[in-house]
């Protein structure tokens, strides 16, 4: 092999070897400025999980906290929502919670752990208002065969006490149920529902 | 006249891509002057083969541009242009955002680069005459990036808020005060306030991030024109363009293509100055209080002056020079005419120096000696701006009890000047060494 | 091959750095030891961050760090919870005082500033941060002439009471003059413990006469010995060091990482440098 060609290979080799180091080196000064997108400790914080004491909530009365910038409501359900819930079955676009808007151990009649407490978010699925209280009683604006439940002023969606879309509402999906857990009777933890404390 | 038909690109150097990068290349070079573009700005731009180490800082001041742009971009996702929130949204950037640590202290240390680069890359310019005819343009495109270096400097050091950058920046606006007349109506306008504040930051803001880079990239582009035009100087400030062409290659006999010749010598550069650059990213950020001012982890305190106010390190000669012009008439605006005076003598170093040779290679004793003592004077100027002028104590009573600091500080200024207005004299009557008429290394 | 203008030029600068030290001459300001600070050692971290947040928190904030950030002294967010939490916030949450700003602005004159960089803005040419607050917590002694009946011989009439005086106990002050500069730094030098010179100038009768004054501690007896005393310190300070700068561990460790990559880099770009310009002649 001629000075030339060996140069030519040497040249082709350092070459390859060097766009390979480059190119490692350009991709690690990449990762701080891509990672320093993600969201910070603050927003880490900020987002954490909520504790609610939910010893004060008398049956039948709405309590409301911020998880992640969203309304979440905490309901103590009496037995006349809990049947009211099992009566709007056939009018319910999704009786079952068949799409995916709750977790597995909301997946059930009521929609919650327990049945007479439902944590579901204050966020009508159709295009983001939040619904209003209408209890079983407000049968006055909301028509005689209103078993309880929800009413979005928005576009005129409404859900039932389970959280579940009343069929020819304009929101498609049940409201849905966040990630939650209860740290003995008095407590929820809105955003975590890890065993353990 | 017809137009001429590109000739199709062809690429060698991709393996198995070649065809489809050719093709593409061709696609696009019909319908934009690609190739033309990068053949003429770098690709078979026409360099001098003699570059040596001091010919590294242009492309290193333009990486460092690049550098300073894409970390301030990610700087800005975080940081807070609001009194009240951005000293604690740089401490969020260095602790609560991931990778905030290292994008800040490449920003706070390239800012420091950038002026290395740009002092070493001008004074290449003093070594071997590049100012002179026909590149006095290029030099002065050179000194307007640098006034615009200095401004986006000044305005981002109030960024962090912190009391360095509070009462570094009152001193400063106030020098407008002194301006005759109209001197405190300019501050209160400069300021958006009676005293520096909120308005004051989000305008500085306004102006680092957005206003003075977007002058900076159009000098830029202008200074590389300019340099394109007239083609590069070298170390023998010998022209190569007037040189005969070797018969084989077309090119001047000391002539050879930037590429691939000069994209492998500046890459190296880039590696040593990131080697470099790094070991002072990663393991001395501070430097010792000269990169990042101990003083400004304090938040700025409208009421609490700061005992001792220094400007960055790369601002300290023309402090030294302010400080050493004593108030006269009553007015300290002579110290800021004789400070803007030093910055400003730069431009006309083209038409200042009249030696028959360009390099110092060639130069007489007379300018070698001169350019000696300009550097020592530059830095001793430097090195006493970042000291308070009780440094070096007091003479005694036969000179009147003055900072000894002070008395050099204004031998030093008188010498920084006589560099300039002496040089007509000087470097016409050196006695030069003839110029070669082929380079040397 | 080194060029004859750098040379040159590393001549000129060598001229000029002898300059440098005279600064040396100049008044720096109160002596420092240096803080015998381990940034590896977890335990005293662990323990500087429950001095910490036991006394200091009270008047004082750290509203830069995060109590979830001190997982990396190797506790969990449950031990933190539980030791490091006094005011009831998220482990998530800031390091806030239990003190309100107005309230100490009132009773100490000044609002206590914010510790959270302390370690990094006390530093000087005369020691770092870290060895200004552990000489500092070393040097309060007794001064009935004070509101707090607190003084300090690093930060004179400091408007902070001795927060630790029953672990250091109530030093006293113990001063002695000297007609010569030279006599008085000599004492200086030979001083082992915390100290501090200052000059007194006096004129009488249109003649001024100078005088030094060496000031040293003579230590009083608290619930820990001067030897555990120090060690109380050194761990608070090694703390305060790391909060003021808690990405600095991870930092060494990223740069040698670069080093090495770039070093390889070098390597293969200067041969490819070196290939290519050996055409050039």
């Amino acid at each position: 092999m001629s000075d030339q060609e060996v140069d030519q290979g040497k040249r082709g080799f350092l070459m390859v070897a060097t766009g390979v180091v480059g190119g490692v080196a350009a991709v690690a000064t990449a990762v701080p400025f891509a990672g320093s997108m993600f969201p910070s400790e603050r927003a880490k914080a900020a987002g954490a999980p909520v504790e609610v004491d939910i010893s004060k909530l008398a049956p039948g009365e709405m309590q409301i906290v911020e998880y992640r910038g969203k309304p979440v409501w905490i309901i103590s359900r009496t037995k006349e929502m809990l049947e009211g819930i099992k009566k709007s079955d056939s009018k319910v676009s999704d009786p079952n919670s068949e799409v995916l808007q709750q977790p597995d151990y909301a997946k059930n009649e009521y929609r919650s752990i327990k049945p007479d407490i439902v944590v579901l978010e204050g966020v009508c699925t159709h295009l983001g208002c939040s619904p209003q209280y209408k209890s079983v009683d407000a049968k006055a604006d909301m028509g005689q065969d209103w078993n309880g439940g929800f009413f979005c002023p928005c576009h005129g969606s409404k859900f039932d006490f389970a959280g579940r879309v009343f069929a020819g509402s304009p929101a498609p999906k049940n409201l849905e149920v966040p990630k939650y857990k209860f740290v003995g009777d008095a407590k929820i933890i809105i955003g975590d529902d890890t065993k353990g404390a | 006249m017809a137009a001429l038909e590109k000739q199709p690109v062809t690429i060698t150097c991709a393996g198995p891509l070649n065809g489809a990068l050719s093709g593409l290349l061709t696609w696009v070079d019909a319908r934009f002057p690609l190739i033309k573009l990068w053949e003429e700005q770098w690709g078979k731009y026409v360099a001098p083969k003699n570059f040596n180490f001091w010919y590294y800082f242009g492309s290193l001041s333009a990486f460092v541009l690049v550098l300073q742009i894409a970390t301030g971009i990610f700087l800005t996702m975080n940081y807070k242009p609001d009194a009240t929130q951005a000293f604690a949204s740089v401490e969020y950037i260095m602790r609560d955002v991931w990778g905030g640590w290292i994008i800040r202290y490449m920003h706070s240390t390239g800012a420091s680069a950038f002026f290395i680069c740009v002092y070493l890359h001008m004074f290449r310019g003093l070594l071997y005459g590049s100012y002179r005819k026909p590149r006095e343009l290029l030099w002065v495109f050179g000194m307007l990036i640098y006034l615009c270096l200095m401004g986006e400097a000044f305005f981002g050091y109030l960024l962090p808020w912190g009391q360095m950058s509070y009462w570094g920046a009152q001193v400063i606006v106030n020098l407008f005060g002194a301006v005759p007349f109209i001197g405190p109506d300019l501050s209160e306008w400069i300021r958006g306030d009676y005293v520096i504040s909120d308005a004051t930051l989000n305008r500085f803001f306004a102006f680092h991030v957005i206003a003075i880079p977007l002058v900076l990239l159009g000098l830029v582009a202008a200074h590389l024109t300019a340099l394109h035009e007239v083609g590069s100087n070298n170390p023998d400030g010998v022209e190569i363009k007037k040189q005969p062409k070797d018969p084989q290659t077309g090119l001047p006999l000391d002539g050879i293509y930037s590429h691939p010749y000069y994209s492998i010598k500046d890459a190296l550069g880039v590696v040593v100055f990131l080697i470099v650059f790094s070991v002072i990213m990663f393991f001395l950020p501070e430097m010792g209080g000269y990169f990042l001012e101990y003083n400004n982890f304090i938040p700025a305190d409208p009421l609490k002056t700061p005992p001792h106010i220094a400007p960055v390190w790369y601002f300290t000669p023309y402090y030294s020079i302010l400080r050493a012009i004593p108030p006269l008439f009553n007015s300290q605006f002579p110290g800021v005419l004789a400070m803007g005076a030093a910055t400003m003598i730069l431009f006309l170093l083209p038409w200042l120096d009249r030696s028959p040779v360009k390099s110092i290679r060639y130069k007489g004793p007379l300018f070698k000696g001169a350019v000696a003592a300009f550097v020592v004077v530059f830095l001793v100027l430097g090195y006493l701006g970042t000291e308070p002028t009780n440094v070096w104590g007091q003479f005694g009573a036969w000179l009147g009890n003055a900072d000894r600091a002070t008395v050099v500080a204004r031998v030093c200024t008188a010498i920084y000047f006589l560099f300039f207005i002496l040089m007509p004299w000087y470097s016409k009557i050196d006695q030069c060494k003839p110029e070669p008429a082929r380079l040397t290394w | 091959m080194v060029s004859a203008s750098i040379k040159r030029f590393v001549r000129i600068a060598a001229c000029v750095a002898w300059l440098v030290p005279l600064a040396a001459v100049a008044n720096e300001g109160p002596r420092l030891q240096t803080a015998p600070i381990n940034s590896h050692d977890l335990a005293s971290l662990q323990n500087g961050a429950k001095l910490f947040v036991n006394y200091c928190l009270n008047c004082h904030t750290a509203g830069y760090m995060r109590y979830n950030r001190l997982r990396d002294l190797g506790l969990t967010e449950v031990q933190i919870k539980d030791n490091l939490i006094f005011t009831g916030v998220k482990v998530g949450e800031l390091m806030q005082s239990a003190m309100d700003r107005k309230d100490a602005k009132a009773w100490f004159g000044v609002a206590p500033p914010d510790l959270t960089v302390t370690a990094r803005s006390r530093s000087s040419s005369a020691g770092s941060g870290a060895d200004w607050i552990y000489t500092y917590l070393r040097s309060f002694y007794r001064d009935p002439s004070r509101p707090t009946g607190w003084n300090n011989l690093v930060f004179a009439n400091v408007g902070m009471p001795h927060v630790l005086w029953q672990l250091d106990g109530q030093a006293q002050l113990h001063e002695e003059v000297f007609e010569s500069e030279h006599a008085a730094t000599a004492a200086l030098i030979a001083t082992k413990g915390v100290a501090q010179l200052e000059e007194a100038r006096e004129t009488k009768d249109g003649k001024t006469t100078e005088r030094f004054v060496l000031k040293t501690l003579t230590p009083g007896a608290g619930t820990l010995s001067p030897v555990d005393y120090e060690k109380a310190v050194t761990d608070l300070v090694n703390y305060m060091s790391y909060m003021a700068e808690p990405a600095r561990l991870e930092r060494r460790q990223v740069g040698f990482y670069v080093l090495m990559l770039l070093g390889v880099l070098f390597i293969l770009v200067f041969a490819l440098k070196k290939s290519y310009w050996k055409d050039v002649h």
